[in-house]
């Protein structure tokens, strides 16, 4: 579903990715592990689109993406989580957070709406759609950026250390959702624990390569 | 930092349609700007005072926000009465202090409450997201809708990065004094908060992109007018009409 072949990418002289290739199937639950700052956001950043490799060649469900508007199609069916919940949710209130995509999916108003109480009952969030986003804790941000991805309705996750600065009990709660879930992933993480419970194959990223450690 | 202080009750003065409040406030600030006469500004501080009122306000925050504002007509008090000509009713060794200077300050005074008590009773009683779709359903320019409510939603990101930085030297025994140590460390923070939103503005447009975002806001809530919408809407047309005549 997702091939990336021969990436090279750098900033300046540095080389973050040498001639990397990895082949993601729909269902696969994958974590992504390697030391601070060796590529893993970057490499997931332009699975996105969002940065360019200088060399290579990325086909995600079935063709080729070059341009914008080639990524701006797949955005909608891989969800992505951001690192920093301040990052995604930039909306007051969680409602309209939650609601974003959807609408820019293009579902009016009423639909979107219906979307949200879904995901957010899905989620346990009963009750949230008007709170105010900056006023949420560390974990409830957390909860709520996985509700906006998830309300997109995606075929496959990104998640960028989602358990980085939780508690136990919010961390149980992201497991769950994403044992509940049919969805595949691939999760960027440093949690030993959360990656043994949730992921079923390992890699490691290292000096710009890709290898599987674990199956 | 205290935001949206007023925007919580349950009036029905929170309750309007946020549009009317924004044309309304707008169009009876010009009207009282523009008047010279000041009878006609001791008539038309009753209307925002009114909305004040039936807002029911926290009277002590509603003062600080006064205060904030009469700080500033107190020099109007302190200069007007010897810089406007006019007739002398008190001589204070070599100055004079004229009637009408008086009166002029005291118009300033009457007129710049008015204008503050109405945006504090019609816009300070809507949330600033509610403003904002109203903003863009007046059909104000994207770019303008967009810069305002990003400044509003990351004010508290910054403010908070702020305070951390602003810890962190703490811990390490910083002390503000006045010498070139201080002016740097002031510069490295004001510098490392720039940089740092910038930063944060490449990652939430990419966060929005994510999300499918292609340029265009799509608005969840839509307005409709009811009967106290219309009902503000006559109240002020009549009242502008009686401060016109009274001009």
């Amino acid at each position: 579903m997702i091939h990336l072949i021969d990436i090279t990418f750098s900033y300046g002289k540095k080389i973050i990715l040498d001639n990397l290739s990895l082949d993601i199937c729909p269902q696969e639950r994958i974590a992504l592990v390697g030391s601070n700052g060796c590529g893993k956001t970057t490499l997931c950043h332009i699975i996105m689109g969002l940065l360019k490799p200088q060399s290579g060649e990325l086909h995600i469900f079935g063709k080729q993406r070059v341009t914008e508007s080639d990524f701006a199609e797949i955005r909608g069916k891989i969800g992505f989580l951001f690192q920093d919940s301040d990052d995604q949710l930039f909306c007051p209130t969680v409602i309209e957070d939650v609601a974003f995509g959807p609408l820019n999916l293009g579902l009016t108003p009423e639909q979107a709406r219906r979307k949200v109480s879904q995901t957010l009952k899905s989620l346990d969030l009963n009750g949230f759609e008007d709170r105010i986003t900056y006023r949420l804790s560390g974990g409830e941000k957390r909860l709520v950026s996985m509700a906006t991805v998830l309300a997109m309705q995606p075929e496959f996750l990104i998640l960028d250390e989602p358990t980085s600065g939780l508690d136990e009990k919010t961390c149980d709660r992201l497991v769950q959702i994403l044992e509940q879930s049919v969805l595949g992933y691939l999760i960027i993480s440093h949690d030993a624990n959360f990656i043994a419970q949730t992921s079923k194959k390992v890699l490691r990223l290292q000096g710009g390569k890709i290898e599987t450690i674990e199956t | 930092m205290k935001f949206e202080e007023f925007a919580y009750g349950n009036t029905w003065v929170h309750h309007l349609d946020p549009r009317i409040k924004i044309v309304t406030a707008a169009v009876f600030s010009v009207l009282v700007a523009l008047n010279h006469s000041l009878e006609s500004s001791l008539i038309s501080i009753s209307l925002p005072l009114g909305l004040i009122f039936a807002a029911k306000l926290n009277f002590r925050a509603l003062l600080i926000r006064l205060a904030i504002v009469n700080g500033f007509t107190l020099f109007m008090f302190i200069f007007l009465p010897f810089t406007t000509p006019g007739e002398t009713i008190f001589t204070l060794g070599p100055l004079c202090i004229q009637r009408e200077g008086i009166i002029q300050a005291f118009l300033i005074t009457v007129k710049s409450n008015s204008i503050v008590l109405m945006a504090l009773a019609l816009l300070a009683t809507s949330q600033i997201f509610t403003l904002v779709h109203a903003l863009s359903h007046l059909g104000m320019p994207d770019k303008l809708v967009h810069l305002f409510f990003f400044c509003f939603r990351y004010i508290h990101v910054i403010h908070g990065e702020y305070c951390r930085l602003m810890n962190a030297m703490k811990i390490r025994g910083f002390q503000p004094k006045t010498n070139m140590h201080t002016y740097r460390s002031y510069a490295y923070l004001v510098g490392m908060m720039l940089v740092r939103s910038f930063d944060r503005s490449k990652r939430i447009v990419n966060a929005m992109k994510c999300r499918g975002f292609k340029g265009k806001f799509y608005i969840l809530h839509h307005y409709e007018m009811k009967g106290y919408d219309y009902a503000l809407v006559a109240s002020s047309l009549a009242f502008s009409i009686v401060l016109l005549a009274i001009r």
